[in-house]
C-alpha cells in the first residue's frame, strides 16, 4: 500500500498541503468488558490527498468508524499514527467536520442555531454567525426554514442541515461515517448529489465510509477496501470518472462506473463473505 | 344471508317514506371539504359534552353517595366527615380564620414554605444530579451513599429538623427541600447520561471546550428529564412543608390539621386538602405552561397518559 500517495487523485489543489491526511501503521486496540484486548484495526496506512473524496467500504464491524475516530483525534491510536496537514494528530484536529449517520442535530435547537453552532463554537460573534448561517441555509435550499424545530423536518432536510452545520466552518477535512445511511433511495440520490456540488465549491479532503458500493463510486476519487475484523487496507481503486460528476442517477448507467464497481465488488465480496462467516461462527 | 336480511327493508323504506332514496344518492355523492370539516366539528363537539356528563355525573355520585351514607347513618358522619360540613368548615375557615390567624395567613406560610423547599430542592438537584452525571469519579465515591440515604424513610428527618431548627419556617423548608432534592436528583443524572455522545463528538471536534459541551449538549438534554421531575417534585415539596407543620409548627395549613385531628373534626382536615389542593393544581398548571415553554422544541407527546 505505500505506492498510495504517487497515484494522487485528479484534484484541484485549493486547500494545499493543510487538508493532507497521512495515515501510517495505525493500529487500534480496546479493551473488551471482560478484560481481554480486541484489535479494531490493524496497521491501516492509507493517504488523502487534499482535496480528495476517499471512500472506505468494507464489511460491518471491520473498523471503518475506528479510523475516522483516530483521524478527528477523539481517540488516540495504539500503534502508528495519523498526521494532517503534515502534524500528527494529538487531541483533536482542528478544522474538521463530522457528519454522523444519525442527524446528531440538536432537537432543542432551531434549524438556524443548528446551522451557527460551528462558527459560535470557534468564537465568531453571534451576528456575523447568523448572517453565515442564513447564507448557508439558503446554499442548502432551506431558506425559510430558520425557525423550525429538527422534528418538524423530513429525513432529506434533516440531512441538509447537518451537511450546512458541518461545513459553515469551511473545514479542510470531512469526515462522513455513512452519513446517508438511514434515507430512502431517492431522497439518497438527491443528496449525493448536493453533497457533491457543495464539495465542488471548497474542495475540503473528504473520507467516506459508506456500506454502499455504488455510493462510493459515484462520489469518490478513491475507494479502499478494508478487510473483515480486524480491519486493514486490502486495496485501493482509483476513481477516474470525470469531475464535475453532476449527477449522481446518471452516473450509474455510464459503462465506466460499471466496470470500477465489478471490480471493486470482486475485491469486496471476499471480505463480506469471511465476515458474514465469522459473526456465524461467535453466534453458533 | 346478509343479503337477504338487509336489502328488503332498505327497499321497503324506500317506497313507503321517499326519503332514503335521497339519502342514497347522498351517499354516493362525493363529500365537500366543508361538509367534512362541519361533521369532525360536530362529532368533536359531541365527544366533548359526552366527557363532561360523565365527569359530572362521577362527581355527583360519589360527592352524592358521601353525603347520603352519612345522612342516612351508614358511615359515622363523627369520624368521617360529610361534604355539607366540608363546605361549611371552609366557609367557616375563610369568614372567621382559624385560631392561629386567619386562613390567608396560614396558607401564606404553607406556601412559602413548600416553594422555598421546592426551589432549594431542584436546584439543589440539578447541579448535584449534572455533576454526578458528567463525572464518572464523582458519581462512583458518592453512588452508595446516595443509595443509602435514598433508603432512608426521609419523611423522619421532619423531627430532626424541628429539634434542631425549632418550630419556624427553617425546619420546613429543609424537610421539603430533601424531599424535592431526590426527586430531581435521580433525573438529572439519568438525563446527562443519556446524553447523546454523537452530539458530545460532534461539538468536540468543531472545537469545544468542556464548558461548552455542557452548555451546548449535556444542560439542554438533561432539561428534558429534569422538568419531567418538576411534577412529582412540587408534589413532595408540599407534603413536605405539610408534614413537617404537623410535626411541630405556630403556623401552617399543616398545623391546622394537625388541631383539627386532635379536636376529633374531620371536616377541618378535608376543608384543608381542598385549600391544598387548589393550591396544587395552579402550581401544576404553572409547572406545565413552563413545560411547554422549555421544552417547545419537542415532538407533540402521542401518550394518552399526558392528556390526564
Amino acid at each position: 500500500m505505500g505506492d498510495t500517495r504517487a497515484t494522487a487523485g485528479p484534484v484541484a489543489d485549493t486547500t494545499g498541503e493543510a487538508a493532507r491526511i497521512d495515515i501510517v501503521g495505525l493500529t487500534k486496540r480496546f479493551l473488551t468488558p471482560k478484560g481481554q484486548t480486541f484489535t479494531a484495526i490493524r496497521d491501516v496506512t492509507l493517504t488523502v490527498e487534499p482535496g480528495q473524496f476517499c471512500a472506505i467500504v468494507g464489511p460491518t464491524g471491520c473498523g471503518k468508524s475506528t479510523t475516522l475516530a483516530q483521524v478527528s483525534g477523539l481517540e488516540k491510536p495504539s500503534a502508528g499514527s495519523v498526521s494532517v496537514g503534515g502534524r500528527i494528530v494529538e487531541g483533536i484536529t482542528q478544522g474538521v467536520s463530522y457528519m454522523f449517520q444519525a442527524d446528531s442535530l440538536f432537537p432543542w435547537k432551531t434549524v438556524l442555531s443548528n446551522v451557527m453552532v460551528g462558527p459560535v463554537l470557534t468564537g465568531t460573534p453571534k451576528k456575523e454567525a447568523t448572517v453565515l448561517a442564513l447564507d448557508w441555509l439558503r446554499r442548502v435550499g432551506l431558506a425559510g426554514f430558520e425557525d423550525r424545530y429538527p422534528h418538524q423536518l423530513s429525513g432529506g432536510m434533516r440531512k441538509r442541515v447537518a451537511m450546512a452545520a458541518a461545513l459553515i466552518n469551511r473545514p479542510r477535512i470531512l469526515l462522513m461515517d455513512e452519513p446517508f445511511g438511514a434515507l430512502d433511495v431517492q431522497t439518497k440520490a438527491i443528496m449525493q448529489t448536493e453533497l457533491l456540488q457543495l464539495w465542488e465549491e471548497s474542495r475540503p479532503s473528504v473520507l467516506f465510509i459508506t456500506h454502499d458500493l455504488d455510493e462510493a463510486v459515484a462520489l469518490s476519487d478513491r475507494v479502499v477496501i478494508m478487510t473483515s475484523s480486524p480491519g486493514t487496507v486490502k486495496d485501493v481503486f482509483d476513481i477516474d470518472l470525470p469531475r464535475p460528476r453532476g449527477d449522481v442517477q446518471q452516473i450509474r448507467h455510464e459503462g465506466r462506473f460499471l466496470e470500477l464497481q465489478g471490480q471493486i465488488w470482486e475485491s469486496l465480496r471476499e471480505e463480506v463473505d469471511r465476515a458474514y462467516a465469522q459473526t456465524a461462527a461467535v453466534a453458533a | 344471508m346478509t343479503g337477504a336480511l338487509s336489502s328488503p327493508p332498505r327497499t321497503d323504506i324506500t317506497g313507503q317514506l321517499g326519503y332514503a332514496a335521497g339519502d342514497q344518492r347522498n351517499f354516493f355523492r362525493p363529500e365537500s371539504e366543508a361538509e367534512l370539516q362541519a361533521k369532525g366539528r360536530r362529532a368533536r363537539r359531541r365527544h366533548t359534552t359526552m366527557v363532561w356528563v360523565g365527569r359530572v355525573a362521577l362527581a355527583v355520585v360519589v360527592l352524592g353517595g358521601w353525603q347520603l351514607f352519612t345522612e342516612l347513618g351508614w358511615v359515622d358522619r363523627f369520624f368521617f366527615g360529610q361534604p355539607s360540613g366540608v363546605w361549611d368548615s371552609l366557609v367557616h375557615l375563610f369568614t372567621v380564620g382559624t385560631a392561629f390567624g386567619s386562613i390567608w395567613a396560614n396558607l401564606w406560610v404553607t406556601v412559602q414554605e413548600a416553594l422555598l423547599g421546592f426551589a432549594v430542592g431542584t436546584l439543589a438537584g440539578m447541579v448535584i444530579g449534572i455533576l454526578l452525571g458528567s463525572n464518572r469519579y464523582l458519581a462512583e465515591v458518592c453512588g452508595p451513599y446516595i443509595k443509602i440515604i435514598n433508603a432512608i424513610p426521609r419523611i423522619v428527618l421532619g423531627s430532626i429538623f424541628i429539634v434542631a431548627f425549632g418550630l419556624g419556617m427553617p425546619a420546613k423548608v429543609l424537610l421539603a427541600a430533601v424531599l424535592v432534592f431526590f426527586a430531581v436528583f435521580f433525573n438529572a443524572f439519568q438525563g446527562v447520561r443519556e446524553v447523546d455522545q454523537n452530539l458530545v463528538s460532534n461539538v468536540r471536534v468543531l472545537g469545544a471546550s468542556p464548558m461548552q459541551v455542557a452548555w451546548h449538549v449535556t444542560i439542554p438534554s438533561a432539561m428534558t428529564w429534569i422538568i419531567a421531575s418538576l411534577h412529582t417534585a412540587f408534589g413532595f415539596a408540599i407534603i413536605g412543608a405539610l408534614v413537617a407543620e404537623v410535626l411541630g409548627a405556630q403556623q401552617g395549613i399543616g398545623l391546622i390539621i394537625s388541631q383539627a385531628q386532635g379536636s376529633f373534626d374531620p371536616n377541618t382536615v378535608f376543608a384543608c386538602m381542598v385549600i391544598i389542593a387548589v393550591f396544587t393544581l395552579v402550581a401544576e398548571y404553572l409547572i406545565s405552561m413552563l413545560e411547554r415553554q422549555v421544552l417547545k422544541w419537542r415532538p407533540p407527546v402521542r401518550s394518552e397518559a399526558s392528556s390526564i
